[in-house]
């Protein structure tokens, strides 16, 4: 199914907000984004449609933004900000405890496919070391001043959810 | 003191309209658009002293002015992109004081004609945009947003836009190319967006907290502004304060507040045992400050401002204040410093693109100990190679760190290639 | 006229208009700046940073508006404390730029060096080395040795296919956009970008199929380094193992200016082959492009198997045959000449055939001939200068697919302002770019082109002009249809002809159909019933391979002689079979559909066993008892300009003047405009005008009114077709596979239950024909299109039965 059948009324209103087409590219792939987690040939072809542009054009820009993934990963994106001001407050160590609890290596998802670790930029929080984000779909969720044992008790929480939606 | 941007901290649920509407909010935009010229409020906010808080602090009056009036529309867009490792202060604003930051925008669009602004988010802040898109529509509904404001002719729409993840939409005009739906890789400038911006219009571009001030500029006048801050640097400034200090976090001060102030006052200090090493008071892309024993009450008594900084080495830029002790290395430090900058550089220029590859492999050698004298050389080398030959500012601000971390530090190199 | 600035580089005073770029600037004035993003072409993006200069700019007093002045009275300068990019920059009064001060040569230095360290710097085994930009400065500039770790080199892949004709190296590519741009701003094909960001930046395309456009070739030509290469060139030869040859393009009306690169080797038994053709220089026809049609199927036949070819012997016997039967024949002999034959040979048949008292026919399915010799452009047209207050008009046809540099260049012409007015029965690609779509039903072309002057805004654009071209074409048309609309189209130009940049461009099918109707040459309306029983002479054409009526016709032929390239359908069934040079084995010259006259050369040796069509023409008329000039093409021509009024004064020496053009393209430094070929060997003339304007007929045409269970076929052309030189292009063949079909409205396949890509049964004028099913939204119901050149006979519009084909 088309995003413009998906989601008409949200398609609507990204139109709207631009005068000219080509802006809405950016939120058109984050709906693109939202159900699967990352953006498939076939979402880059339809707003590709939607805006008149060649898919290449669309998938040039997938790749130079790093929120949007045109490879799937986990359900999950945990970003943890390892960027100097977090690493000042300890982040690389959080992260690498928290790998090590997970039992994955940065940049791997975990044997469920729930949670996929990845060490990022500053996120602007870096008052709140250690910090992650994390990336579902098209949203983004920040979680400051963690623990790796609030970490693990979140995924666990991840897990139930999921198990109950599925 | 009482807080002018802050203002969340003095009155509880100031994030609210009706709160904010309680403690005068919207007045000010109200009197601008049925009292005041807008040439007028372009001369206030020039008299005001009022200079950009995105980093390069340039007067806001005057970039104003230099919209022409023959080509319509104009556009106002704000820069929320809040990406430099360090800065933090933009997001508690939106987050806590959102409506005087949405009224600042709306008064700067009245200054300067323009119908459409634009606030452009970071990726990352997905719920302040979902947070502001609320605030927006309950503006609408309170008849401070859309047609004929007031009873004037005047009308207004304000819009966010959320990036996805990339420092460079920062330097503005990449974050134009952002908003056209395009990759945000800066445009050649001249023309300056001020001529040539948005959809190819004369467009202002500000920084969240610089919109911020306008409220309280309307409402008090220069004079009233001018008040806080020195001469030269008029009015307050958030400080983002990190790294190794005790109670890390936004202060607002005015502008010429003391180091010691910001670090060892509000900051609590650093953490027992630790001895303050650096600085790098503008975020990752500082020049790095050295304290040490010969150094230490210099600049401490360095007053913030964007004179003064330049006295120890350094810009006050975005005023993202990073303290490192004296338990990491410079080595590590701008090892850290080049991997952000790497994974931004858009790549659209070469010294940028090639320059920051060739800084990462050899901080990353330096830095874990395989390197030789000749290479940390070679960095410094590449540094200036890259210095001053970019089409924007990433490039120079790559530099920064590395070549002020191995002139003001050597003994961290000497130890690292010597091991 | 542009203001002129005054300023110094390198302490020569220099002269531009203002807006030149410092680079530009240099460049007139002999200095070379180094760059790689910037092409003169495209706007300047400053992105490579490798033009760094140091640029003064005379100080300004802000009270008087005047320049400070020193104590010397010279303007004081004021230089940036930073280099400035010369390709960004354009000129002012009294500024000063330093090329190569030690400022200035460092910062050069600098670039180069990084651009090298992520380079693979395989030049020996690099197409490109030899005619490489970054090879040269590297040379000039670069270190011997590198300060960097080889280990820690940023590697890439190799051998990406882009699509079948492209190539491309990532490790090689340095980023400069040049490719990415081209395909954007002047194919209008965004089909490559940049993908990730940063030092992972990496050429794509993510169109299916891979890199779809037909210019892809000239990315390989602007890319400044190894990056992009075409699939038959690759591993094929060094560039200065190499000879050039100038040519022209013969695969389409526009006529190219183009560079055939030659070489003996081994594999043609130390004999020359033609190893790639390059655009050459014309500013006036092609600028510094070509399509991929032209550069990928402008060669490969001439080695092609089905060479026609006798030995000597067999070939004086062949041409004594002929003579005999011709002479026998006299007024009963029908000449029929395809117009790839170059105006030399044309010239030579009109004089036989005067001489026989027979009649030459133009073989061709499109009429308006004599209108567009009366009414086409005149000496100093340029498309290239059309722009604001000038209106383009193209009727019935599809540039893209018909001449597809004239797409390109009418493309460029409306975004410069012109009013360009697209008129066909379905969508075309130009239909983006222009300011106005006229559609209409097949069958009122005519009509709808007498419309248009009534049409308030289109009608407007027209009356209003300050020049008019109008194209018309055969999209859909027959020879009638063709004739009509060249008549209405005349009309629209109401007395505008005669002035540069005005007139009626036809958009012929092959090279040089505007020269043999300039020599008087007319196509036959019923061409069948002219052949029956005759003696025919047939050059450079396949009518027995287009349509099997043609071929019954010949069959009842007295006699059928063929002169031909290649083995064709006709000369399988001819009784005489003469064998032809190919044109990149001989001189001559083609008048392009623009009516300009343009110079081909000799690119390799005349294939054994084949001669020139002019000489073969020549000995027949010889064996005839008629003295033609058989010697050589320049003679031909002398005695041609002396008997044609239209191409009076023209001689080889005049068609090869060139004179300097801009941008200044490959010289020394292929970095500016990349490795097309500067034309040295002449840009061509345009014939004067011709005959008076005459009074062209009114005539309509029938319209076609399908049966119930009929459908409308309409023939159309596409770039990529069966025709018999592009068949010997093996690179093309899935290009030519994929408009292989028929092609229908999804409404109309769903009715007659067919699908994409379906097999099915056309029967067309009675001949039954296999094919394969199109589907394409924008043809309209009812209708199907049947490409030209596919096998399947249609000369002009037909009711047709189409048929799911038996499953076998
Ligand atoms: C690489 C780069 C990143 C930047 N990032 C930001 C940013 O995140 N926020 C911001 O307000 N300004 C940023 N700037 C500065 C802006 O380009 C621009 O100067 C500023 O938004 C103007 O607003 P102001 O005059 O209110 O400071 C950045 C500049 C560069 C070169
Ligand atoms: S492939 Fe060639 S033309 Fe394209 S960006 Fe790379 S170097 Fe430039
Ligand atoms: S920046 Fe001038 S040529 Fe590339």
């Amino acid at each position: 199914m088309s995003l413009a059948e998906k989601y008409p009324e949200e398609v609507q209103a990204i139109f709207a907000k631009y005068p000219i087409k080509r802006s809405a590219v950016m939120p058109l792939l984050y709906l693109a984004q939202r159900e699967e987690t990352y953006i498939t040939k076939e979402s880059m072809q339809d707003i590709a449609h939607l805006l008149d542009l060649t898919v290449t054009e669309v998938a040039s820009i997938v790749g130079f933004y790093s929120l949007y993934h045109d490879e799937k990963a986990g359900k999950y994106r945990m970003q943890v900000c390892t960027d100097l001001p977090c690493a000042l407050r300890g982040a690389d160590a959080f992260l690498n405890n928290l790998c090590g609890n997970l039992g994955v290596k940065v940049g791997e998802t975990t044997p469920d496919g729930l949670v996929t670790v990845e060490a990022v930029m500053c996120l602007a929080a870096c008052d709140k070391a250690p910090m992650f984000q994390l990336q579902h779909g098209d949203e983004v969720h920040y979680h400051e001043n963690m623990t790796v044992d609030r970490t693990l008790e979140l995924i666990e929480a991840l897990k139930k959810a999921d198990v109950e939606v599925k | 003191m009482t807080h002018l941007l802050f203002r969340h901290r003095d009155i509880p649920e100031i994030n609210k309209l009706q709160v904010y509407q309680k403690n005068g909010g919207f007045a000010n935009f109200k009197k601008a658009v049925t009292s005041l010229q807008p040439k007028q409020i372009v001369d206030e906010v020039k008299a005001s002293g009022l200079r950009g808080r995105g980093g390069a602090g340039f007067p806001t009056g005057v970039k104003w002015s230099f919209l022409p009036d023959t080509i319509w529309p104009h556009y106002v867009v704000c820069n929320a992109d809040e990406s430099e490792p360090g800065t933090f202060k933009d997001r508690e604003i939106m987050e806590s004081n959102p409506f005087q930051f949405l009224e600042g925008v709306a008064i700067a669009c009245y200054a300067v004609g323009a119908n459409e602004g634009y606030v452009y988010l970071r990726g990352e802040f997905f719920e302040v945009a979902k947070f502001l898109d609320q605030c927006i529509a309950e503006m609408e509904k309170a008849g401070y947003l859309g047609d004929r404001l007031f009873g004037t002719e005047y009308s207004l729409r304000l819009k966010t836009h959320l990036g996805a993840g990339a420092y460079i939409c920062g330097e503005e005009t990449a974050l134009l190319e952002s908003i056209e739906g395009k990759r945000g890789q800066p445009r050649l400038r001249p023309p300056f967006p001020a001529v040539v911006g948005l959809y190819g219009k004369p467009t202002v571009i500000n920084n969240v907290e610089t919109l911020t001030n306008l409220p309280y500029i309307i409402e008090h006048g220069a004079a009233g502004y001018r008040q806080f801050g020195t001469e030269k640097s008029p009015g307050v400034k958030i400080f983002s304060l990190s790294g190794n200090v005790n109670k890390p976090g936004n202060y607002e001060l005015p502008l010429g507040a003391t180091f010691r102030e910001l670090i060892f006052g509000l900051g609590g200090g650093l953490p027992e045992g630790r001895k303050l090493r650096a600085i790098m008071p503008a975020g990752a892309s500082s020049s790095i400050i050295r304290v040490d024993n010969a150094s230490f009450e210099r600049v401490m008594d360095t007053p913030m401002d964007y004179e003064n900084v330049q006295n120890v080495g350094s810009l006050l830029g975005s005023a993202s204040v990073i303290v490192i002790d004296d338990s990491h290395p410079m080595d590590w430090v701008i090892n850290k410093t080049i991997h952000f900058f790497k994974h931004e550089s858009c790549g659209k220029c070469t010294p940028c693109r090639d320059g920051n590859y060739w800084m990462q492999h050899l901080t990353e050698r330096i830095h874990e100990g395989h390197a030789t004298e000749k290479d940390v050389v070679l960095l410094k080398s590449v540094a200036g190679q890259m210095l001053g030959k970019c089409l924007c500012a990433l490039g120079d601000f790559s530099t920064m760190a590395v070549t002020t971390a191995i002139e003001r530090f050597p003994e961290d190199f000497e130890k690292k290639v010597k091991a | 006229m542009a203001k002129l600035i005054n300023l110094k580089i390198n302490g020569t005073p220099v002269t531009v208009p203002e807006g030149t770029l410092v680079a530009d600037a240099a460049k007139k004035a002999g200095i070379d700046i180094p760059v790689f993003c910037y092409h003169p072409k495209m706007e300047p993006v400053g992105m490579c940073r490798q033009c760094l200069v140091e640029i003064g700019r005379p100080m300004i007093d802000r009270a008087t508006g005047q320049p400070i002045l020193d104590d010397s009275g010279q303007p004081k300068l004021q230089f940036m404390p930073k280099l400035e990019t010369a390709c960004t920059n354009p000129v002012s009064e009294g500024m000063v730029v330093l090329t190569s001060t030690e400022k200035a040569t460092t910062g050069q230095k600098e670039i180069i060096e990084l651009l090298l360290t992520s380079h693979p710097l395989d030049c020996p085994i690099c197409d490109k080395g030899g005619e490489c930009p970054l090879q040269n400065l590297a040379m000039t500039y670069g270190a011997d040795q590198s300060r960097f770790t080889f280990e820690e080199k940023h590697h890439a892949e190799k051998h990406v296919a882009l699509g079948d004709l492209i190539f491309l190296d990532r490790e090689r590519c340095i980023q400069c956009a040049r490719c990415i741009r081209f395909q954007d701003s002047i194919a209008g094909e965004p089909v490559l970008a940049f993908y990730q960001r940063g030092r992972n930046t990496d050429i794509v395309t993510c169109s299916d199929p891979g890199f779809d456009s037909v210019f892809s070739g000239n990315t390989t030509d602007i890319c400044p380094v190894g990056a992009l290469t075409t699939a038959d060139f690759r591993f094929g030869a060094r560039p200065w193992e190499l000879k050039q040859a100038a040519s022209v393009c013969a695969q389409c009306p526009v006529g190219c200016n183009v560079t055939f690169n030659v070489r003996r080797e081994a594999k043609s038994g130390g004999g020359y082959a033609i190893k790639r053709v390059m655009p050459r220089q014309n500013e006036q026809v092609n600028e510094i492009w070509m399509c991929d049609k032209g550069r990928f199927a402008g060669y490969p036949y001439t080695e092609s198997t089905s060479r026609l070819t006798l030995a000597p012997a067999e070939l004086d016997s062949a041409l004594s045959r002929a003579a005999a039967k011709l002479a026998e024949a006299k007024s009963d002999a029908v000449i029929l000449a395809g117009g790839r034959l170059a105006n030399e040979d044309l010239y030579n048949l009109k004089q036989l055939a005067a001489a026989l008292g027979a009649p030459a026919y133009l073989y061709t399915q499109m009429g308006g001939g004599e209108t567009t010799t009366a009414y086409g452009l005149t000496a100093g047209s340029n498309l290239g200068d059309l722009g604001k207050g000038d209106t383009v008009i193209v009727a019935a046809s599809d540039l893209y697919n018909e001449a597809p540099i004239w797409h390109l260049r009418l493309k460029a012409a409306a975004q410069r302002g012109a009013t360009l007015i697209v008129a066909n029965a379905r969508a075309t690609k130009l239909d983006e770019f222009s300011s106005f779509v006229v559609r209409y039903a097949y069958g009122d072309e005519t009509e709808t082109v007498k419309g248009l002057l009534g049409k308030e805004k289109v009608g407007e654009a027209i009356k209003n002009a300050n020049h008019l071209v109008i194209f018309y074409g055969a999209d859909g048309l027959g020879l009638g249809g063709t004739s009509a609309l060249a008549a209405a189209c005349a009309e629209l130009l109401n007395g505008k002809t005669g002035q540069p940049n005005n007139g009626l461009i036809g958009v012929w099918s092959t090279p040089n159909q505007q020269g043999a109707l300039e020599l008087g040459f007319r196509p036959a309306a019923d061409l069948a019933s002219k052949l029956k029983g005759k003696t025919v002479y047939i050059l450079a054409a396949d009518p027995a391979g287009d349509d099997p009526r043609l071929a019954e016709a010949l069959k009842t032929a007295k006699t059928v002689i063929a002169q031909d390239i290649l083995a064709t359908e006709t000369t399988r069934l001819a009784e005489i079979v003469l064998p032809a040079a190919a044109y990149t084995e001989r001189e001559g010259t083609y008048t392009s559909a623009e009516r300009r006259v343009q110079r081909f050369y000799p690119a390799v040796p005349v294939k054994p066993g084949t001669r020139v069509d002019f000489a073969l023409v020549a000995e027949i008329a010889k064996k005839c008892g008629v003295e033609l000039e058989g010697r050589s093409a320049l003679l031909v021509m002398n005695k041609l300009a002396a008997g044609e009024s239209a191409f009076s004064g023209l001689n080889y020496a005049s068609l090869a003047e060139a004179v300097e053009q801009w941008p200044i393209i490959g010289r020394g430094d292929l970095y500016y405009g990349g490795t097309s070929y500067e034309n040295k060997l002449g840009l061509g003339v345009i014939l004067a005008q011709g005959a008076q304007p005459f009074n062209v007929e009114r005539s309509t045409m029938k319209a076609i009114r399908p049966q119930e269970n009929e459908l409308l076929a309409v023939p159309v052309t596409k770039l990529y077709d069966l025709g018999t030189t592009l068949a010997p292009a093996s690179r093309l063949a899935a290009q030519v596979e994929r408009f292989a079909g028929v092609v229908l409205n999804p409404v109309t396949a769903a009715k007659l239950g067919l699908e994409n890509g379906g097999k099915a049964t056309v029967s067309v004028n009675n001949v039954e024909v296999a094919t394969q099913i199109l589907l394409d939204e924008s043809v309209s119901t009812g209708v199907v299109l049947i490409p030209r050149s596919f096998a399947i006979p249609l000369s002009e519009p037909a009711a047709v039965k189409i048929s799911v084909a038996e499953k076998a």
